[in-house]
């Protein structure tokens, strides 16, 4: 069976940060984020401080510095996407090492990366100490629809599922002879994929009946009572009261 | 008026038909009567799955009656229907959907109302029935399969149902998980239905026996008498294992 695709982010521990209520975390994470977009691209100062913000919570959540900078892989492709901007950039130019660079490309370029790295850090971290079923629950008490993130917990639930299913396929495929290299091969791939789907909706068919056996009606019961004490919001909303005030003093000694 | 119980499980003349106009029942008849242990045989496509989701109304036959401890299985009874039987699939997998074995453990009873303490302790006693409580907190599809299959047995124990129908308990399980299944399932002190198609299991596990044949019951009566039974069995594209005596069953 799977081996935990789905809680591989998690990275278990006891500090106060993997202890917060996730509703707090993720209300958290994505003020700071807003607050790291809206700051002026010009103020490197800043930016500075949301990196050293950042560095800090992983200290206190005693992550390993190097995992965390290896997850951030993730955004290279957007990175290689900002550094064809000063390339491809029009208006005023500068020389950079003996190439022509646009001006203007380069602080897009620039703000892509800073912002980029900053946003992706922060989820990092934040699925570092949260898991995904906790996750989930977040998203609940922050009054996502039901609906939404019951599915989105079934996905969680049956990735490994799936993923062991198209596992046992690929091999039966290749045990007779299968070889992918081919174009004309690709026929049985997208074979599987359709037998993927048929499957999956009957696997869902047959969890659903099991489901309504034990008295499902058609909401998921609530188990445990997650609420946040105003103190614990209080704490989480530090971080982001923080970035607002970098955010504020950036734009407001702009040039 | 006599007060004799009404059955556990009453099935009469119960027919069904697919949607998609396959006919999978016709006219099933039996009664189970409380705290009896009862196997239900019969070969691939028999209609053995179908016949159990339409004793809890999964699926509602098309002609006939269900009824359980007296209770007809209709849709106005359905909530108290789900309580009274519980059924434990196939596969495991379909039965465990929720982010930790607690929470699926919690998943039935908590769709019947129970909360907090109530619904800890039934958690636990069920966990405990099958001996997992030491796995509680983690996610079921970190489990083996075994383990999977105990902690689904315990989904359905959570609910307290009067009737518990296994769907092919013992297959993909090793001889020691299907011990340590067998010593839980006679453990329990609940009306039993076992569909399987391991007839040593079945002699070992249940002192009766239905036999169930292109969508009818095609035997009933004690489990040693009907596998002794070599045309019977042959009938009903039954076998026994290698090396198994039929006349070994004889003198018990
Ligand atoms: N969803 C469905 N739609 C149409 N026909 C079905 C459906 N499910 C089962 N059948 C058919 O109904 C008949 C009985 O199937 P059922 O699953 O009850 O057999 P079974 O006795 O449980 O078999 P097995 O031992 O293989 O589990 C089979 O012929 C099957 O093809
Ligand atoms: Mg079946």
């Amino acid at each position: 069976m799977g081996g935990g695709h789905s809680h591989a982010l998690y990275l278990p521990g006891t500090s106060p940060l993997h202890r917060a209520r996730p509703q707090c975390k993720l209300a958290a994470a994505f003020l700071f984020v807003l607050a790291v977009v809206a700051t002026p691209r010009e103020a490197f100062w800043a930016f500075g401080v949301y990196a050293l913000l950042l560095t800090g919570l992983a200290r206190v959540a005693r992550l390993p510095l190097p995992t965390l900078a290896r997850r951030l892989v993730i955004e290279l492709p957007f990175l290689l996407f900002a550094l064809f901007l000063p390339l491809v950039g029009q208006g005023e130019r500068v020389e950079v090492l003996g190439l022509s660079l646009a001006r203007e490309g380069l602080w897009a370029a620039w703000n892509i990366v800073a912002k980029g790295t900053l946003g992706v850090a922060t989820s990092v971290i934040l699925a570092a100490t949260t898991p995904v079923p906790e996750l989930l629950r977040g998203l609940e008490r922050l009054r996502l629809p039901a609906a939404f993130t019951t599915v989105a917990g079934f996905m969680v639930r049956y990735a490994d599922v799936i993923v062991d299913e198209v596992r046992r396929m690929r091999i039966a495929r290749i045990s007779r002879g299968h070889d992918p290299r081919w174009i004309w091969q690709a026929r049985a791939v997208a074979a599987t994929a359709g037998t993927l789907f048929i499957r999956s909706y009957e696997r869902g068919e047959r969890v659903y009946l099991a489901m309504v056996s034990r008295g499902w009606t058609g909401s998921m019961p609530v188990l445990q009572e997650l609420g946040a004490t105003r103190g614990q919001w209080l704490a989480a909303l530090c971080l982001p009261a923080l970035a607002a005030l970098v955010a504020a003093t950036a734009w407001g000694t702009r040039p | 008026m006599t007060a004799a119980p009404p059955p556990a499980l009453e099935v009469e003349g119960v027919a069904f038909a697919y949607p998609d106009g396959h006919q999978a029942l016709f006219g099933v008849s039996f009664r189970i009567q409380p705290g009896e242990r009862v196997a239900l045989l019969g070969p691939n496509g028999a209609g053995k799955t179908t016949l159990v989701l339409q004793c809890n109304g999964v699926l509602l036959p098309g002609a006939g009656r269900v009824a359980v401890t007296g209770l007809p299985v209709a849709a106005e009874h359905l909530k108290e229907i789900r309580r009274r039987v519980g059924i434990v699939f196939q596969d495991p997998d379909d039965q465990l959907f929720m982010p930790t074995v607690a929470e699926d453990v919690a998943f039935g009873p908590a769709n019947l109302g129970l909360r907090g303490a109530e619904l800890e302790t039934r958690v636990k006693a069920a966990l405990a029935a099958v001996g997992m409580e030491e796995h509680a907190a983690r996610p079921p599809h970190h489990l083996s399969f075994g383990q999977r299959r105990r902690v689904a047995v315990a989904t359905v124990l959570a609910m307290e149902p009067d009737i518990l129908i296994l769907d092919e308990p013992s297959s993909n399980l090793d001889p020691a998980s299907r011990r340590e299944l067998a010593e839980i399932v006679t453990g329990l002190d609940v009306t039993i239905l076992m569909v399987t198609h391991d007839l040593p299991y079945a002699l070992q596990l249940c002192p009766r026996a239905l036999v169930m044949n292109g969508g009818a019951i095609t035997a009933d009566g004690p489990t040693a008498e009907l596998l002794a039974d070599a045309e019977l069995l042959a009938a009903n594209r039954l076998e026994l294992p290698f090396g198994f005596d039929p006349a070994a069953l004889r003198v018990r």
